[in-house]
C-alpha cells in the first residue's frame, strides 16, 4: 500500500509534462490519485476504527447506566440522602454501614435471602436435571413437552405471583383444600409462618425457572458424545450408573453455570416476595418473615425515604455477590482437581 | 476407548449407542410436569371467569364460569390496562430493537474483527453480566428525578437498551456461523465495514437475531423491579398496573386474575407462534454459553 502511494506521484510528472495537450489527462490522473489516496486512507481508518465504533454503543450505555451508577451508589452510601429532599445531602462517613450492621432487619433479610435461595435453587436444579434426562430419551411429542415446560418462563413475576397467592390462600386456597383431602386437618396460613411463607415464595420461583434450566441441561446432554455411553454400557453400567458417572460429570460446567446464574437470581429476589406480601409487600410479611435483601433495599429507599442507606445495602449486596463469585471459583477449581 | 477392537465397537454401537426410548415412567413424569407448568395459567383463566365470591368458597372452581368479560372489562378500566399494554409494547419493542441491533454489531466485532484490547473488552462484557440492576438503582432514580423523567418511558427503556448477554450470544453465534473468508472477500471488493455489516453480517445473523429478539422481548415485557420504581400508576407498564390492581384496598380477586390474564396473554401468543424457536434459542445459547 505504502509503496503504491509514493511511486505514483513520481511517475506522473515525467509522463504528464511531456505534452501540453495532456493537461486534461494530467488533471484526471491527479483526481484519480487523490481519490485513491483518500480511499486507502478511508480504508485504513475504516478497518482500524470500525471495530471500536461497533462495540462503543454497548460500552457507552453500560458506562452511563451500569458502571457510573454503581460507583455513584458507593458515593451515595456515605451520605444522608432523603427522598423527600434530594438536594440536601449530608456527609455521614461509614454511618450508613455501621447502622446497617446493627440493624436486625438487615441480618434477617440476609438470612431470608439465603434460605429462600437455597430452597428454591436446589430442588429446581435437581428437578431440571432429572427432567432433562427424561427429555433426552427418544420421545414422542418432545417439542410439545419442551415448549409447555418453558411456558412459565414467559409468565411475568406479577402474573405468576398473583395466581400463586390466590392458590396459597388460607381459608379457600386450592393448596390447603388439596392438603385437606390428603389428610391435613389444619389449614396452613401460608403468608404468616416463616417456613410456610418462604416455601410459598420459593415455589413461585421454582415454577417459573425449572423449565428454563431443564432446556439448558438438555442442550448440554445432547452434546455428550454417545461413545461415552457405549463404553459405559460395555463396562456393564446400569442406566442410573450411566447417568451418575457419565452424564453428570460431563455436565459439570453447565451445572456450575446454572448454579451461578440461579444464585445471582436468588440474591436479587424481589418481585415474588413483594407481591406475595400483598399491600405493604416491601416489608415481606407482618414480621418480615420473608423480607429479602431486594425488598429491604426498596423499603429503606422508597418507603422510608433513606436513599443513602439503600445505597449501603446495594453495596453490601455487591460484596455478597463478589463473595459468591469467589467461593464459586474455588469450588470450580476444587471440582476440577477432584476429577 | 482405543483399546476396544473396531469390529466389536461397530457391533456394540447398534445396541448401546442408540438413543433410549422413553418408557411409561418417563411419559408419566413428563406429563405430570407439563400439567404443573400449564395448570396455574389455565386456572388463571378459570378464576378470571368467576366472581370473587365464588373464589372464596371451597372447593375451588375447576371449570369456567360466565363472568370473564365483565372481569376483563373491570380490570381494563381499573388498572389503566389500555395505557399499560401500549406502554409495555413500546418499552419492550424499543429495548428489543436496541439490544438486537447493538448486540449484533458488537458481537460481530468481537467475533471477526481485530482490534486492540479485544480480549479485555470481551471479559468486561462478560463481567457486566454478573452485576445486578439493583446495585445502580439509587443513582438512576436520582437522575430521572432530576431530569423529570419519572413517569416517562425513556426512563425504563434507556437503562436496559443494551445487553451484555446479547453481545455474548451474538458473538458466539457469529464466531461459527459467519465465514471469515466472506468478510475478506467483501473487503477485497472494496466494501466498507458498514456495507459488510448490512450486506453480509445481518443476513447471516438473522436467525440468531430473531431468537435474541424474542428472548429480549420476553425479558423486557416481564421486567419488574426498575419499572415499579421509575413509573407510577398514571403511566404504567403492565407489570406496574398489575401490582396496583393487587394492592388495592379491597382487591377483587376475580378481577385481579383477569388482569393477570391480560398481562400474560400477549406473551403467550408470542409463545404459541414462536415457542419452538425460543426453545431452540435457549438451548443454543446454553451449549455455547
Amino acid at each position: 500500500m505504502a509503496s503504491d502511494l509514493t511511486a505514483a506521484p513520481t511517475a506522473s510528472p515525467d509522463k504528464g509534462g511531456a505534452a501540453p495537450r495532456d493537461h486534461a489527462e494530467q488533471a484526471r490522473r491527479d483526481r484519480d490519485e487523490r481519490r485513491r489516496k483518500w480511499r486507502s486512507r478511508f480504508y485504513r481508518w475504516d478497518v482500524k476504527g470500525s471495530p471500536y465504533a461497533f462495540v462503543s454503543p454497548f460500552f457507552l450505555f453500560f458506562a452511563a447506566f451500569g458502571l457510573f451508577p454503581l460507583i455513584y451508589t458507593a458515593w451515595n452510601s456515605f451520605y444522608r440522602v432523603e427522598l423527600t429532599n434530594l438536594d440536601a445531602r449530608e456527609f455521614v462517613g461509614w454511618h450508613n454501614y455501621t447502622r446497617l450492621l446493627q440493624d436486625e432487619f438487615f441480618w434477617n433479610a440476609l438470612k431470608n435471602t439465603f434460605t429462600i435461595g437455597l430452597i428454591s435453587t436446589v430442588p429446581q436444579l435437581l428437578m431440571a436435571l432429572g427432567l432433562a434426562h427424561l427429555l433426552n430419551y427418544k420421545l414422542r411429542g418432545s417439542t410439545f413437552f419442551r415448549v409447555a415446560m418453558l411456558v412459565p418462563y414467559a409468565t411475568s413475576v406479577a402474573a405468576a405471583t398473583l395466581v400463586f397467592t390466590l392458590m396459597f390462600g388460607t381459608d379457600y386456597g386450592m393448596i390447603n383444600w388439596a392438603l385437606e383431602h390428603i389428610g391435613f386437618s389444619h389449614h396452613i396460613d401460608w403468608r404468616a409462618g416463616t417456613w410456610s411463607s418462604q416455601i410459598a415464595v420459593s415455589s413461585i420461583v421454582i415454577w417459573r425457572w425449572t423449565g428454563y434450566n431443564t432446556l439448558i441441561y438438555l442442550a448440554a446432554m445432547q452434546a455428550v458424545p454417545p461413545d461415552l455411553y457405549e463404553s459405559a454400557a460395555l463396562d456393564g453400567a446400569s442406566r442410573w450408573q450411566q447417568f451418575r458417572h457419565v452424564t453428570v460429570p460431563m455436565l459439570r460446567p453447565t451445572i456450575l453455570f446454572t448454579v451461578v446464574v440461579s444464585t445471582i437470581g436468588a440474591t436479587q429476589l424481589f418481585g415474588e416476595p413483594y407481591l406475595f406480601g400483598g399491600t405493604g409487600g416491601e416489608k415481606g410479611g407482618s414480621a418480615h418473615q420473608f423480607q429479602t435483601l431486594g425488598l429491604y433495599l426498596y423499603e429503606q429507599g422508597w418507603t422510608n425515604y433513606h436513599l443513602g442507606r439503600a445505597s449501603a445495602i446495594a453495596w453490601a449486596m455487591f460484596l455478597l455477590l463478589l463473595l459468591i463469585a469467589a467461593v464459586n471459583g474455588l469450588l470450580a477449581r476444587w471440582l476440577r482437581k477432584s476429577q | 476407548m482405543a483399546v476396544i477392537p473396531s469390529t466389536r465397537r461397530v457391533r456394540v454401537r447398534s445396541k448401546a449407542g442408540k438413543q433410549l426410548h422413553a418408557g411409561p415412567f418417563a411419559y408419566g413424569v413428563l406429563i405430570l410436569f407439563t400439567a404443573i407448568s400449564l395448570f396455574p395459567l389455565i386456572w388463571t383463566a378459570i378464576a378470571a371467569s368467576r366472581t370473587s365470591g365464588r373464589l372464596s368458597q371451597t372447593p375451588p372452581p375447576f371449570w369456567f364460569g360466565g363472568n370473564l368479560f365483565k372481569n376483563l372489562g373491570t380490570a381494563w378500566t381499573d388498572a389503566n390496562l389500555s395505557t399499560a399494554l401500549l406502554n409495555s409494547a413500546v418499552v419492550a419493542g424499543s429495548i428489543t430493537i436496541g439490544t438486537v441491533l447493538f448486540s449484533t454489531i458488537a458481537g460481530f466485532a468481537f467475533a471477526k474483527l481485530r482490534f486492540r484490547f479485544k480480549t479485555f473488552l470481551l471479559m468486561l462484557v462478560i463481567a457486566t453480566m454478573m452485576v445486578p440492576p439493583q446495585l445502580s438503582v439509587v443513582p438512576l432514580f436520582l437522575w430521572i428525578a432530576k431530569l423529570d423523567w419519572t413517569n416517562h418511558l425513556q426512563a425504563v427503556v434507556l437503562p436496559t437498551f443494551v445487553s451484555a448477554f446479547g453481545v455474548f450470544f451474538m458473538r458466539q453465534y457469529l464466531e461459527q456461523a459467519l465465514p471469515t473468508e466472506l468478510i475478506e472477500a467483501a473487503r477485497v471488493d472494496g466494501a466498507s465495514s458498514m456495507r459488510i455489516v448490512w450486506h453480509v453480517v445481518f443476513p447471516v445473523a438473522r436467525p440468531a437475531m430473531a431468537v435474541l429478539g424474542m428472548l429480549t422481548f420476553v425479558f423486557a415485557w416481564n421486567d419488574f423491579f426498575w419499572p415499579i420504581i421509575a413509573l407510577t400508576q398514571e403511566n404504567p407498564t403492565v407489570q406496574v398496573a398489575l401490582t396496583s390492581l393487587a394492592h388495592g384496598y379491597v382487591p377483587d380477586e376475580a378481577v385481579v386474575m383477569a388482569g393477570a390474564l391480560l398481562g400474560t396473554l400477549p406473551l403467550l401468543l408470542v409463545f404459541i407462534v414462536f415457542g419452538k424457536q425460543i426453545v431452540g434459542g435457549i438451548m443454543q445459547g446454553a451449549v455455547k454459553g
